[in-house]
C-alpha cells in the first residue's frame, strides 16, 4: 500500500518536474527568438540623444518618430511595400500552380521517363544557383527562347533585366526560388491519395484536367497553404536574385535595404562621406529599415500562422 | 483514317506530359542550357565583344588552379563554409529534433510556442542577418545589459545576448575533453542562429512525430517501459527517414547565403571575372555534392522504415 502511494507521488513529481523544465526550456527559445525584434523595437523609438546615455537600456527616455519617418520617406517605403507585395503574391500565385501541375504529373499521370525528369527536378535542387547565375543574367539581358527570336527578327532577344519579367518568367517555368522542393512536397502529398478516388472520378466522367482541379487540389488544401506561404516568405526576402535581376531599379524593398549605407549618410550629413556620419545613428537607421522590412510579413504571419502551423503539420513532408 | 479513341491510360501519359510542358520548359532553357554555359565559362575567360555578345577564350583548367593557388581568399572562404557547414548540421539536427519533440508535447501555451517558434522561417533572410549582424546598436544594448564592456567583435559573441562562460567552467569541472567544451559553448553562443536555421527542420520533424500512431506508445506503456526508453526505442526509429530529409534540406539551405557564395557573386558582378565565378561555384557545388552523397549514403543505410 505504502509502495504504491510512494510511487504514485514520485510519478507526480516527475511530471511536474518536466513541465518546469519545459516552461523554462520554451521560454527561453521564445526569448531568443524573439530578443532581435525587441531589441529593434526598443531602438526604433529612441532619440539620437537616448543612445549615449546608458541609463537608457529598454524604454525611451525621449520618445520619438522621427526615425521611422525619415526612414519610411528614405526608403520610398509606401511604393516598395507594395512592388514588393505585388512582385511576391505574383510569384506566389504562379509557383504554385506550376509545381502543383508538375508534381501531380509525377505522381498520378507516369509515362515513360517520367522518372528520369523527376529525378532532374531533384537534382535542380542539389545545384547551387551561383553555379548558373551568370549565364542566367545573360540569357535575361538578351531574352530568347531557342533562337527564334534572333532567327525572326536578327536581333539579339528581349532586354528583360530591371523589371518583373526574370522572376515571373522563372515561376512560370517552375525554376523559381526552390521550385524543386516544391514539386516533391506536391507529388508527395499527391502521391498519398487513394486510386480509388480518381477511378471514381473517371467513372463518373470527369477528364484528368477535371479530377486534377476538383479532386486532387482540394485534397491538398495543407501543402498549397504551405507552398504559398513558402513562396511568398522567399520571395519577399530574397536579395540574391532581385538584386541580380533588378538590382538597378530599387524598386523592392531588398533591393533598397542593401544600398541604403550611401544613402543614410547622405540624410544625415548631406554628403556621402562615410567618416563624417556617426556610427552608431546609422547603425540605428539601418535597423529601423529592417524592422520596416520585416513588419508586414509578420502582421501578415499573425493572421495566418494558426492556419500555416495546423497545415505544415498534414503536409506530405513525412517523406 | 480512323481515329481511335486513347485508352484511358495513354491519355493519362499524354496529360502527364502536358502538365509537364511548362516545368520542361524551364528545365530546358533556364536550367540546362544556363549549366552547360557555366561549365563552359568555368573553362575559359570570357571576351566580351564591342557589337554584343561574347566568346569564350578556352584556357582548360586555368580558372580551377587560379582559384585553388593565387587567388587571396578562396581557400580560405571554402574550407570555412564547409568547416561550418559540417558543424552546423549535427547542431541545427538535435536541436530540430529537440525542439518538435518539445512543441509537439501538450501543454498551456502550445500553440503560441508554435507560432514563434517558426517565427524565423519568415524572417530569416540574408539581408536582414547581414544587416543585423554588423549592428553596433544591438552590441552596445548587449554590453549594457550584461554590463560588460567589451564589444561583440572582441568577444566573438552573436548578438543575441547570451554568453556561455559559467557554462565552459561547469564542463570543465564534469570532465569533457577540450574540443567537445569548445563545440557545446560555441553552439550556445550561436544559439540564434542554429535556432533561425532550423524553423523548416522542425517542421519537418513535427510532422514526423504527428504521423506516428499512438497505439504504439500505448503498447509501450503498457509493457512498461520508461519514456527514455519509448523515445529511443518508438520516435528515434519513426524519425529516423526524416533526419536524411533534413540533413540533405540542411546542407542545401546552407548555400543559400554564405561566405564563398558571397565571393561568387563579387567575382562575377563586381569584379566582372564571370569564369573565374564559374569556376570557384563548380568547385563548391563538386564538394558538396560528394558530401552529400557521403552522408546520405552512411545515414541512410542506418534508418529505420516501417513498411
Amino acid at each position: 500500500m505504502n509502495a504504491l502511494r510512494l510511487n504514485a507521488i514520485t510519478e507526480k513529481v516527475k511530471r511536474w518536474g518536466w513541465a518546469v523544465v519545459r516552461i523554462v526550456l520554451i521560454f527561453g527559445l521564445s526569448f531568443v527568438i524573439l530578443y532581435p525584434i525587441l531589441q529593434k523595437l526598443a531602438v526604433a523609438f529612441k532619440d539620437p540623444v537616448d543612445l549615449y546615455n546608458r541609463n537608457v537600456v529598454w524604454i525611451p527616455e525621449h520618445f520619438t518618430l522621427r526615425n521611422v519617418t525619415s526612414m519610411i520617406k528614405l526608403l520610398d517605403y509606401e511604393w516598395a511595400v507594395v512592388n514588393t507585395f505585388s512582385i511576391s503574391a505574383g510569384v506566389m500565385i504562379v509557383q504554385t500552380m506550376i509545381c502543383a501541375l508538375a508534381g501531380y504529373a509525377f505522381a498520378k499521370l507516369r509515362f515513360r521517363g517520367s522518372s528520369i525528369l523527376f529525378g532532374c527536378a531533384i537534382f535542380t535542387i542539389l545545384v547551387p544557383p551561383q553555379t548558373i547565375m551568370v549565364p542566367l543574367y545573360m540569357q535575361f539581358k538578351s531574352f530568347d527562347v531557342f533562337g527564334i527570336v534572333h532567327l525572326l527578327t536578327g536581333k539579339d532577344g528581349f532586354y528583360l533585366l530591371d523589371s518583373f519579367w526574370p522572376l515571373l518568367v522563372t515561376s512560370l517555368t517552375g525554376m523559381g526560388i526552390k521550385s524543386g522542393l516544391f514539386i516533391y512536397i506536391f507529388r508527395q502529398v499527391f502521391r498519398g491519395l487513394p486510386k480509388e478516388l480518381e477511378e471514381a472520378g473517371f467513372v463518373d466522367g470527369a477528364g484528368i484536367g477535371r479530377t486534377f482541379v476538383q479532386l486532387a487540389l482540394p485534397n491538398a488544401v495543407p501543402a498549397i497553404v504551405t507552398v504559398m506561404l513558402f513562396t511568398f516568405v522567399w520571395q519577399w526576402n530574397d536579395t540574391f536574385f532581385t538584386n541580380m535581376y533588378m538590382g538597378n531599379t530599387g524598386m523592392l524593398l531588398a533591393n533598397k535595404l542593401s544600398v541604403m549605407g550611401p544613402w543614410i549618410n547622405h540624410m544625415l550629413t548631406g554628403s556621402t562621406n562615410v567618416i563624417l556620419a556617426d556610427p552608431f545613428q546609422v547603425s540605428l537607421l539601418k535597423d529601423v529599415a529592417v524592422l520596416l522590412m520585416m513588419s508586414p510579413l509578420i502582421i501578415m504571419y499573425l493572421f495566418v500562422q494558426k492556419y500555416f502551423v495546423e497545415s505544415v503539420e498534414r503536409t506530405g513532408l513525412t517523406g | 483514317m480512323k481515329w481511335k479513341p486513347l485508352s484511358f491510360e495513354r491519355r493519362k501519359q499524354w496529360s502527364g506530359v502536358l502538365f509537364l510542358i511548362p516545368w520542361l520548359f524551364g528545365f530546358t532553357l533556364l536550367f540546362l542550357v544556363p549549366l552547360f554555359r557555366s561549365l563552359q565559362f568555368s573553362l575559359g575567360k570570357l571576351v566580351m565583344l564591342p557589337e554584343g555578345g561574347y566568346v569564350i577564350d578556352f584556357t582548360g583548367f586555368r580558372n580551377f588552379a587560379y582559384a585553388l593557388t593565387e587567388h587571396a581568399e578562396y581557400n580560405r572562404v571554402l574550407t570555412e563554409s564547409v568547416v561550418d557547414m559540417a558543424v552546423n548540421v549535427p547542431l541545427i539536427l538535435f536541436f530540430s529534433l529537440f525542439a518538435a519533440s518539445l512543441l509537439n508535447q501538450k501543454f498551456f501555451g502550445r500553440s503560441l510556442a508554435r507560432a514563434i517558434f517558426f517565427l524565423p522561417v519568415i524572417l530569416a533572410s540574408g539581408i536582414i542577418d547581414a544587416i543585423s549582424n554588423e549592428s553596433i546598436i544591438a552590441s552596445v544594448m548587449q554590453g549594457m545589459t550584461y554590463s560588460s564592456d567589451l564589444s561583440s567583435d572582441i568577444t566573438g559573441l552573436s548578438t543575441s545576448g547570451l554568453q556561455s562562460f559559467e557554462l565552459v567552467f561547469l564542463l570543465h569541472d564534469a570532465g569533457l575533453n577540450e574540443t567537445m567544451i569548445n563545440y557545446l559553448s560555441g553552439a550556445v553562443d550561436r544559439i540564434y542562429d542554429i535556432i533561425s536555421s532550423s524553423g523548416v527542420q522542425i517542421l519537418i520533424f513535427l510532422a514526423g512525430l504527428q504521423s506516428i500512431s499512438p497505439s504504439l506508445y500505448e503498447a509501450s506503456k503498457i509493457e512498461g517501459a520508461t519514456g527514455y526508453e519509448i523515445f529511443w526505442k518508438i520516435t528515434f526509429p519513426m524519425v529516423s527517414p526524416l533526419i536524411l530529409t533534413n540533413v540533405i534540406y540542411t546542407i542545401i539551405d546552407s548555400f543559400a547565403d554564405n561566405e564563398l557564395t558571397q565571393l561568387a557573386y563579387t567575382t562575377a558582378f563586381s569584379t566582372l571575372d564571370f569564369g573565374l565565378s564559374a569556376a570557384m561555384s563548380w568547385m563548391y557545388f563538386i564538394i558538396v555534392a560528394l558530401l552529400l552523397a557521403i552522408v546520405a549514403y552512411i545515414v541512410s543505410k542506418r534508418v529505420y522504415y516501417s513498411d
